[in-house]
């Protein structure tokens, strides 16, 4: 009865969801079936944990020689949905791990109470199978486990990727390393829409197993956004097709250290096949020395007196042949990239060379601008958007580019990274005040390492606590949690990044009133060390152990 | 939108933009008499020859150099795939010939303390010559040859004429691993012997049981791993997992310092060694819980005695480390028996003299078997009278000089550790934190300075394991293995430091080692893991 009620509201909620994510709904609590209320992780280690779960001491066994995913009559999807086949292949592989063939045949008990498959049952007439994931994506799925079938039901195929992460954290290895689930009831949906994670590509080049493995990672804590921040200052490692001298000669290395178009493409299919979305960021004007060794006269020449200094300094905003090339580029990067958005930056102008430079103090005067240089950034920003506009790509915009008064369109996504607490409050009242949606990562640089047990800082963080209407809180979309380069690369990315990316993982996940940090605790030891057991290097939490330590040394 | 936390770093940083890594000529840690010149001979895996010199004192058949030629060859040559390259040399008219003398024998031993790891190098048209005294020597020689090896932009091998004559600052340089708070699985501890002595640490200090976990399998107590390990079977080290460390360190050059930290840090004793630890009490009544090892019982005593005899039959190394920090004395305080011997031994109510009293027996025990015994600085802060002779190695913050000074007035030996707590906050670009260290900055006579051995660099394992291990360890256990080895005038300058620190955690990259960057840039071999 409880059960019903339960999942009644939350099928209103759903269609909220997507929105409403700063509106608490619901107590994100754990019931039995007998409507005892549980402590979350009184029986096993959900994470991110789902909006509802109902679990009861009744287990089922799971055999690797016969359980099987299937489709289930009447879904949308069926054997040639690609998502989901190689979703099944890759969750039995996780399910069953070190044991592809049962342990012990004989120990199985005449009453069959086994699992005998997940039937996967999409709802909706369009199951997504061939898409790509979207901001208004459906997430929400609902799990039911029983025997002989458990049953996974979705509107969409981003749903059934979601509900099964959530079937492989059920089941769990007895004494006799057999696997077992217990009858068990789910039904989940995300917080919010946008729950990404920032890797920087050029402060040091990463090779393409790394980005692949924290794909991985990401599934495993439903995180659905890979914002990747390609290029920088430091290095242009994206191979473009229109302009291939830009990693030619602005990448570390023209041929082992870049992205060719191949290895873009690989990235972008195997994020879609995990329900991920790949949103590149070309940050401009500032953030752009490599750029320049590929693009003559796309940068400032900076001055020292009147003669050029040999330096360079930001895009050079005032010619003609930049916006013909950022045309161009952005034309290809519309196409090389599916996303509906695309990242531009926008942040840490720095205005000295523009300063020094005696025909941008000229065009300065032309324009009326005096000496406020944030009016030239904005100039150069809003040709850059009207460019990109006309690609029909959305954008996303680091925070300075919204508090230098750009004019931008109302479906800008603005990225809030600076401050303290207080500050990227503010913030996010302001630019939600404006009418615009917004992101946050001030408080998920995890780049910054301190000792000891810092993901609690992440977790406690929360993107809709600021002074703001509902309304204003309605346009809050989610968050990233950003790995800065400087001083990160494939040797302690991953370790650095999980299981701290996890704490965040679950603050945009899950319902808002999760925030019990000694029930997180004992789940996250759990969830990292499944991690592990999956060939993620994710750091311990504190003292302890995992069953099967990583062993990738 | 990027953190700009340290400017300081930036400088540096900046001369390295996009220019990639310049090759630097350097050996990591600076030797202490290098001459390099520009001359270069090229190098071919198929023209290259280890050889013993005729006057050598070592032959062929020492394990020692036979297996450190094979290993160094395939360093130096990583594209060859090392193995079976010993044919090739006579198809060759005139191999590269690096000619190994060793003044004296043998190779079959284990280093010590007071090794002698001096050598000499000379590259010349057509070989190396390097001599030392010891196989010990000869391995760190071997470590600088290796290092002097570069590649040019068309891949060939080639190395510059070079001489240096080397020695060590500091005869004690260590690197703590704590097996405990997480199990290390044997591979990670493997790898980390491997990187030390790429950088000329010679100590292995192994941590090996605390309060969350006794990894260490007893052939004599093998209750102890049993039901204090994490894991009975998993999570252990056997004799023989603990030979192989040996064994692998051994042919490293490097000692096996075992510590067996007692009476406090030993929680994870008490579930294997029935009425080894104090019951503690509330009011009247036991409580339930335990505290540090029981001081009062003879039966104490006697385990530690066949417990640490043992220890000293499967650890070779003439130092043991017997711990001594950190204990807790409220529940000492409130056990009653405790305060009845208390007050028989007259020490009132300074509980400090009852952990002295175990100190002591302890030390006793260990120097009737033979050992020197190494201390944390707590025993020595407590202990103001007759103290025995022991090794103080002081790990405490604040003026660690004060403290070094204060027990080389005493007379007694030091390892310096406080400053080189890398399991400690901080970002990766603090290693020039472990570099400005300066250990002998203390007002002291000559003999005094004399007593400080060394130093080490701790990796405590609360919040490590081997997903983090290797890169949270290196490269900045670099910086302090380059302050312990060199010559503290000769490498005083960070920014001169940061360029040859850059490109020596690429040739450990490229060495399989996990390092991590030191700032932005990139390596021609990055790391190929995860």
């Amino acid at each position: 009865m409880l059960l019903s009620i339960q999942l009644q509201r939350e099928f209103g909620a759903l269609l909220l969801a997507a929105v409403a994510a700063c509106v608490a709904w619901e107590d994100g609590d754990v019931w039995d079936y007998d409507g005892h209320k549980l402590k979350d992780s009184d029986f096993l280690a959900l994470w991110p944990l789902p909006q509802k779960v109902q679990s009861s001491a009744v287990s089922f066994q799971l055999s690797a020689s016969r359980f099987q995913f299937t489709h289930a009559e009447g879904s949308s999807a069926g054997s040639d949905c690609s998502i989901l086949q190689n979703a099944f292949r890759r969750y039995f592989d996780y399910i069953f791990g070190f044991t592809k063939k049962d342990r012990d045949q004989r120990r199985r008990n005449a009453a069959g109470s086994e699992v005998l498959e997940l039937q996967v049952a999409i709802t909706s007439p369009d199951a997504e199978c061939d898409g790509f994931p979207s901001l208004t994506s459906d997430e929400s799925y609902e799990l039911s486990v029983d025997q002989p079938s458990a049953v996974l039901k979705a509107p969409k195929v981003w749903g059934a990727l979601r509900g099964l992460e959530t079937f492989s954290q059920l089941v769990y290895e007895d004494a006799y390393g057999a696997r077992n689930i217990n009858k068990t009831g789910v039904s989940d949906f995300p917080r919010f829409a946008h729950r990404g994670v920032l890797l920087d590509s050029s402060r040091h080049y990463l090779p393409l197993k790394v980005i692949l493995a924290n794909l991985e990672a990401m599934a495993m804590n439903k995180y659905n956004v890979f914002h990747w921040h390609i290029s920088d200052d430091q290095s242009f490692p994206y191979v473009s097709r229109m302009f291939p001298d830009l990693s030619q000669k602005g990448s570390y290395h023209p041929y082992t250290h870049v992205y060719t178009p191949a290895d873009v493409k690989m990235v972008i299919e195997f994020a879609r096949m995990r329900g991920i979305r790949v949103i590149a960021e070309f940050d401009t004007p500032g953030h752009t020395q490599s750029w320049g060794f590929g693009q003559k006269d796309l940068l400032t020449p900076c001055y020292t007196g009147s003669s050029p200094s040999g330096t360079y300094g930001p895009v050079n905003p005032i010619l003609n042949t930049t916006y013909d090339f950022m045309a161009g580029f952005f034309k290809e990067i519309s196409t090389v990239f599916p996303d509906a958005y695309v990242h531009l930056g926008g942040d840490e102008v720095d205005f000295s060379c523009w300063k020094s430079n005696p025909d941008i103090q000229k065009f300065m005067d032309q324009q009326g601008f005096g000496k406020d240089y944030s009016k030239l950034e904005s100039f150069y920003i809003q040709r850059l958007l009207d460019i990109v506009s006309s690609t029909d790509k959305g954008y996303m915009v680091w925070q300075e580019v919204f508090d230098n008064g750009v004019k931008l369109k109302m479906d800008t996504l603005i990225h809030v990274w600076k401050g303290n607490e207080a500050q990227y409050q503010a913030e996010m009242a302001r630019v939600t005040g404006a009418g615009y949606r917004t992101l946050l990562s001030t408080p998920w640089y995890l780049n910054r390492i301190s000792y000891g047990q810092d993901w609690r800082d992440a977790y406690k963080a929360d993107p809709c606590n600021f002074t703001g209407t509902d309304a204003q809180k309605k346009l809050v979309i989610g968050g990233e949690a950003c790995l800065w380069g400087e001083y990160v690369d494939a040797s302690n990315l991953t370790p650095r990044l999980w299981p701290r990316a996890s704490a965040v993982a679950e603050r945009l996940w899950s319902d808002q009133g999760v925030r019990d940090i000694s029930d997180a605790y004992v789940r996250l030891v759990q969830h990292r060390c499944r991690m592990v057991e999956r060939g993620i290097p994710a750091e311990p939490l504190f003292t302890g152990y995992c069953r099967h330590e990583y062993s990738g040394v | 939108m990027s953190s700009r936390c340290n400017l300081r770093f930036l400088i540096p940083g900046l001369a390295l933009l996009l220019g990639g890594v310049p090759s630097v000529l350097a050996v990591w840690p600076q030797p202490q008499q290098i001459r390099n010149s520009a001359e270069r001979y090229s190098l071919s895996a198929r023209a290259f020859l280890f050889k013993h010199a005729d006057v050598s004192a070592v032959r062929s058949g020492c394990d020692v150099l036979d297996q450190a030629f094979t290993r160094y060859f395939t360093l130096i040559f990583p594209e060859s795939g090392g193995g079976a390259h010993n044919r090739y040399f006579w198809t060759e008219a005139d191999p590269f010939t690096v000619e190994v003398n060793v003044a004296e024998g043998p190779c079959d031993g284990y280093p010590a303390e007071g090794s002698i790891e001096n050598y000499k190098l000379t590259v010349s048209p057509g070989q190396a010559v390097l001599t030392s005294v010891t196989v010990w020597g000869a391995l760190r020689g071997l470590e600088s040859l290796s290092q002097l090896v570069e590649q040019d932009d068309y891949g060939a091998y080639y190395i510059n004429k070079t001489e240096i004559e080397d020695f060590p600052r500091f005869q004690f340089r260590g690197l703590l691993l704590d097996t405990s708070r997480h199990y290390l699985p044997l591979q990670a501890i493997l790898k980390t012997l491997d990187a030390m002595a790429y950088s000329k640490l010679n100590v292995f200090h192994w941590h090996i049981v605390d309060d969350p976990s006794f990894p260490y399998q007893s052939r004599k107590y093998p209750d102890l791993s049993k039901k204090g390990a994490y894991h009975p079977f998993t999570h252990i080290y056997t004799q023989t997992d603990v030979r192989r460390v040996i064994e692998h360190a051994r042919l490293r050059g490097i000692r096996v310092l075992a510590e067996f930290d007692s009476p406090g840090h030993t929680q994870s004793w008490g579930n294997g060694q029935p009425s080894l630890l104090t019951p503690c009490y509330r009011g009247d009544v036991p409580s339930g819980t335990y505290g540090p090892v029981n001081p009062i019982l003879d039966s104490t005593y006697v385990f530690m005695a066949n417990l640490l005899k043992e220890v000293t039959s499967v650890f070779p190394d003439s130092y043991i480390h017997l711990g001594g920090d950190e204990v807790d004395f409220s529940c000492w305080k409130s056990n009653p028996d405790i305060k009845a011997f208390m007050k028989k031994m007259g020490f009132g109510s300074d509980f400090t003299k009852l952990e002295s009293f175990y100190m002591q027996n302890i030390v006793n025990i260990s120097t009737m078997l033979n050992r020197s015994s190494v201390v944390w600085q707590d025993v020595f802060d407590y202990h103001e009278i007759n103290r025995p002779r022991y090794v103080v190695e002081v790990w405490k913050w604040g003026c660690y000089l004060c403290e070094v000074r204060r027990v080389t007035k005493a007379g007694l030996k030091v390892i310096l550790a406080s400053p080189w707590y890398l399991d400690l906050p901080g970002p990766t670009h603090d290693w020039a934190r472990y570099y400005n260290v300066r250990p002998l900055a203390f007002k002291g006579t000559e003999e005094q300075k004399k007593l400080v051995i060394g130093g080490e660099v701790c990796m405590w394992g609360e919040y490590v394991d081997a997903t983090n291990l290797s890169p949270r360890l290196w490269p900045r256990a670099c910086a302090a293995a380059e302050r312990l080895w060199s010559d503290e005038v000769q490498t005083s300058s960070v920014d001169q430091a940061f360029p040859r620190l850059t490109d020596f955690r690429c040739r450990l990259l490229r060495r399989g080692i996990q390092a991590e960057p030191l700032y932005v840039g990139h390596c021609k071999n990055e790391y190929q893991g995860i």
